[in-house]
């Protein structure tokens, strides 16, 4: 029996976690995969968006502007990497002035500080890698970026510290009223519960109308991105958008937290909520596309690509409140862009929600902050070598692209919520999402898996339970 | 600071070949740095036969021809590091290596040999369309399962690309088992050599398909299967030709990158052809004392040839050093540029310095596509001085012609040099 | 009559090659550029054979497969059976490059040998 069960162990689901467990409250959060950060949070822009695209007096609006305003301390709180770069909307036809202007105004109202209006000259001495054809842009510096694998990682580990459960490889089957609570059946078991958070992305829909009458639609929006090498990250400072006109909302050309430049997304309305694959079509697109924004963009210095899903509901507003036919049933639905940027408040909302409904008393023992897998890359030569002369691990490499020790692999399987999968240490460490794409370390990195798990290489996967990367030993009569 | 004559980034068969060279030209303070756990290179998952013939003058295995050079090596009481990873070069030539051992270190070298070899092109790179399922391997890291980790990377296996690595896999996991259903190429040709095509898919009836691609990877969790298309002249896949393979695995062999982080990050200019470093006919980077040699300058077919290109850089080290006892380096003489001209992608060296350069050099170089009855003609200047008669050239094989010196010097106002191919 | 078609590997060119036998005898060979390319059909149609390689276990060594290959060639038609005697034994190390692995290795009086030194795990 338990307080509050969390459907849904992405970004939103981890930042509600996080924040109830402040207060003293008997509270899990399940997740469908092996993972948390498995579905929508971890493929998307990783921008913190200041606020201004938003509809005008929207919680999308309200929340996002909040989240953006915490990030930074957050960030501090919980160590994981976030960039306040500065987001630029650029207009390339004159004749479109007048929508740049409007974005202004709305972002204004919506709060967002620090807007201005970049001429043509003022644009290009800030990115001289933009195209000639930009006239003016709107330059929101409190625009960033952030690593949304470390941001939901770091909101579940300090959970879990503060005494959230997590059940993974846990499915939702049905969720019921039983008495005055909730029965949420599973593949594996029967859980009770005061409330229910629905944080289940795209399935989000599904859940809701198995309590309400009132039913939702949550559409799987399919994005795709590129992923380019290091050497391009300095191609643009700020995250660079275009002004949305007749012929669509443009795609957006960023640097990523760790120095990579990442081209996206495409946005086709899909019916499968698993349907990640990308295409040939949406790849050409998107470097059409961002060449119009950006020069200098090869493709030749792609290194990996992906789509990922946002969960967008009808009327392109999260809906994050109790259902009024559910009691204690409280859904976090059609969290979409910009979701990631309003997770923190997302969570305070939430708790927010709960707080007024039970009697929440603080949690003694919460502890606020986190500490990160150590990066011996920013540590001093000297420091650097007393950590290797105390933890030898930490002066082998295994992946050589991202240039990532055996010590910080070691750290991602050991700590709370540990890696158990490759996918699971890229996520964590970058090991495996360089240039060569695990090509080298992949052996070495299931070595230390397998080890560290006490199981067989041919029981480590690439993420799922199906995803086994090795299927026999060599010499096994077949 | 530790101080090294020869600093050599890379215990495979390029850096082997360079220090043991760098040592018979005279030089002692040698240091080998290699990262994984013992020298030798990639040759050590080569298990198949097929190298040493021009250096030996007999067939030998991978691991056989490294460890021809690893006993020298160790017979030259060469210093090496094993487990050692370089982390960082300066201009200056220092050298920050790291290993759990020792922590971080940085030594001073009066030259360096980089000798970091290659990389496989990653799917990522291809941007292949579709899932993200396991399953897809580069030939190369599908290699090291089966030949030196003990494990099969799949049962029903296709390949894309019909590069060396992924014709000796094709041949490898069938002889353990596996089904190889087809290998993919888009070019009209192969990048592999036809002898790997005979015994490696001809013998086991694998159907080579060439003028064909990869557009769609199914399946979620471990991949389930691949969509085939054809593709025309430009490469680009035809609407109607799509075919559906199912499999468990996919590996690709569509290319080598020549792995120059290092260089890059310390200031060496790279060519955009070969993604190696611009060199002189000592095999000099734009970095005075900094080397290039093996596939970390151009990506070779035949170690044979690294082993050669090794060991003239480990000669010209040794002689760089003996040139700065006596404190004579900068006589830059007169420079000669090569040009690769009309079907000719590019040569390694890129300039000669007369003053400097043996009694002959080796001018090494790929072609563009298949070409048959062709010459290939080198012209000083205007004036057509070789036009040797091909009846194949191939872009998987690696050409070279040789210049004399005298010949040179024969033409006292030459300022560059032009390789193209012919037509009879 | 049989007709056979052959890729010579004797260079890139890779002539493709027609040989019609009788009886086990070549009556014609077309389609070769040069004499190489008749040498080679010759061999390979009355003989053809191949150095097969593969890998064995190794106990208590510092690296879990060995490399080895057949001393000699072997007709095309044993590399299977050759294969087969590989995957149910397993060496001890220390191993030496030249080690002799199998003796007549599926009959055919080829020994295999190991193409790799293997030293004892610590």
């Amino acid at each position: 029996m338990y307080d509050v069960i969390i459907i849904g162990a992405g970004v939103s689901g981890c930042a509600c976690a996080r924040e109830i467990s402040r207060y003293q409250i008997k509270a899990c959060v399940i997740e469908k995969d092996e993972d948390v950060c498995s579905g929508t949070s971890k493929a998307n822009s990783g921008i913190v968006h200041a606020g201004y695209d938003a509809p005008l007096g929207s919680l999308m609006a309200e929340l996002n502007v909040q989240g953006n305003e915490m990030m930074g301390a957050l960030a501090k709180e919980l160590d994981f990497p976030f960039q306040r770069n500065g987001s630029l909307v650029v207009c390339f036809h004159e004749e479109e002035l007048p929508n740049l202007y409007d974005l202004y105004e709305k972002g204004l109202k919506n709060n967002v500080k620090e807007l201005q209006i970049l001429n043509k000259k003022e644009l290009r001495l800030k990115e001289p890698n933009i195209s000639e054809n930009a006239v003016a842009a709107l330059f929101a510096p409190s625009g960033g970026i952030v690593c949304p694998f470390e941001l939901n990682i770091a909101l579940a580990e300090n959970a879990y510290t503060n005494g959230v459960e997590f059940k993974f490889n846990t499915k939702v089957r049905n969720i019921f009223k039983k008495n005055d609570r909730w029965a949420v059946e599973t593949n594996r078991g029967m859980i009770e519960t005061q409330y229910v958070v629905n944080a289940a992305g795209v399935y989000a829909d599904l859940f809701h109308n198995k309590v309400s009458e009132k039913k939702i639609h949550i559409t799987p929006r399919r994005g795709e991105y590129c992923l380019m090498d290091k050497t391009e990250g300095g191609t643009v400072k700020s995250t660079i958008f275009q002004l949305p006109n007749q012929y669509g909302k443009g795609v957006l050309v960023t640097p990523t937290v760790h120095g990579n430049l990442l081209v996206g997304p495409t946005a086709i309305d899909i019916d499968d909520k698993e349907g990640t694959d990308t295409t040939r079509e949406g790849l050409e697109r998107l470097l059409n596309q961002a060449g119009k924004s950006v020069n200098h963009l090869s493709g030749r210095k792609i290194i990996t690509s992906f789509a990922g899903l946002r969960a967008h509901e009808e009327k392109h507003e999260f809906i994050i409140e109790e259902v009024k036919d559910a009691k204690g049933f409280i859904d976090v639905a059609g969290i979409e862009s910009p979701g990631l940027s309003s997770s923190p408040a997302i969570g305070v909302r939430v708790a927010d929600i709960l707080k007024s409904e039970m009697n929440l008393k603080p949690n003694p023992d919460y502890i606020g902050h986190r500490k990160g897998i150590l990066d011996p890359q920013k540590l001093s030569k000297d420091v650097r070598n007393e950590l290797i002369k105390n933890n030898p691990s930490y002066g082998t490499i295994i992946c050589r692209c991202e240039m990532i020790t055996e010590g910080e692999i070691i750290d991602a399987i050991r700590r709370p919520l540990g890696a158990r999968t490759l996918d699971g240490i890229k996520r964590r460490t970058r090991a495996g999402m360089g240039r060569c794409q695990a090509g080298f370390c992949m052996p070495k990195t299931m070595e230390i898996l397998a080890r560290e798990l006490k199981e067989s290489s041919l029981q480590i996967t690439k993420n799922r339970n199906e995803s086994i990367i090795l299927t026999n030993r060599n010499k096994e009569q077949a | 600071m530790r101080e090294y004559d020869v600093v050599i980034i890379g215990g495979g068969p390029a850096g082997l070949a360079a220090a043991a060279s760098a040592k018979k030209n005279g030089i002692d303070q040698i240091l080998i740095i290699e990262r994984d756990h013992e020298l030798g290179g990639i040759l050590n998952q080569c298990i198949h036969n097929g190298f040493g013939l021009h250096t030996f003058h007999e067939e030998l295995t991978g691991p056989e021809y490294a460890n021809r050079f690893i006993d020298e090596v160790k017979k030259l009481k060469i210093t090496y590091k094993l487990n050692t990873m370089v982390v960082n070069i300066t201009k200056s030539k220092v050298v920050t290596y790291m290993n759990s051992l020792e922590g971080m270190i940085e030594i001073q070298a009066k030259t360096i040999i980089l000798a970091m070899g290659c990389r496989e092109r990653s799917r990522g790179a291809l941007n292949i369309p579709g899932y993200r399922p396991a399953g897809i391997f580069s030939a190369g890291t599908a290699q090291r399962f089966v030949n030196i980790e003990g494990y099969m990377p799949g049962r029903e296996v296709v390949i894309l690309g019909s590069g060396d690595i992924g014709l000796i896999m094709a041949r490898r996991m069938t002889l353990e088992g596996a089904k190889v259903k087809v290998v993919a190429e888009l070019m009209p040709y192969s990048g592999g050599l036809k002898r790997n095509i005979v015994q490696c898919l001809n013998d086991f009836n694998i159907p080579l398909k060439l003028s064909h691609t990869i557009t769609k990877i199914h399946g979620k969790d471990r991949i389930t299967g691949i969509t085939l298309s054809k593709v025309d002249q430009k490469g680009s896949p035809m609407k109607g030709t799509e075919e559906y393979y199912s499999c468990d695995t996919l590996l690709l062999s569509v290319g080598l990158i020549p792995e120059n982080e290092l260089s890059d990050n310390m200031g060496i200019e790279l060519d955009t052809v070969t993604s190696g470093p611009n060199v002189n006919e000592s095999l000099e980077t734009n970095i005075e004392g900094v080397f290039a040699c093996g596939n970390v300058l151009h990506v070779h077919d035949l170690v044979d040839f690294v082993s050669e290109e090794a060991s003239l850089a480990g000669k010209n080290a040794a002689r760089f050093i003996k040139k700065l006892k006596v404190g004579k380096n900068n006589d830059l003489g007169k420079i000669i540029e090569l040009k690769s001209e009309n079907g000719i992608r590019y040569t390694v060296p890129g300039i000669i310095r007369l003053d400097q350069m043996d009694d002959t050099v080796v001018i090494r170089f790929r072609v563009a596509g298949v070409y048959k009855n062709c010459y290939i003609s080198v012209y000083f200047d205007k004036e057509r001085v070789i036009h040797k008669k091909k009846t194949v050239v191939a872009p998987g094989e690696m050409e070279s012609i040789l210049l004399d010196k005298a010949k040179l010097n024969d033409y006292p106002q030459l300022s560059q040099i032009t390789i193209k191919l012919e037509e009879v | 009559m049989e007709e056979r078609k052959l890729t010579c590997i004797g260079c890139p060119l890779g002539c493709e090659i027609e040989v019609k036998l009788k009886e086990k005898q070549i009556i014609s060979i077309i389609g070769n550029t040069c004499k190489r390319g008749e040498l080679y059909v010759r061999e390979e149609v009355t003989n053809p054979s191949r150095i097969v390689t593969s890998t064995v276990k190794v106990e208590n060594g510092k690296i879990p497969m060995v490399s080895v290959k057949t001393q000699n060639t072997v007709p095309k038609g044993k590399i299977f059976e050759c294969i087969k005697e590989l995957k149910t034994i397993s060496i001890k190390a220390p191993v030496k490059i030249g080690d002799i692995i199998i003796e007549n290795s599926a009959n055919t009086g080829i020994s295999i040998i190991a193409t790799k030194n293997v030293e004892v795990s610590e």
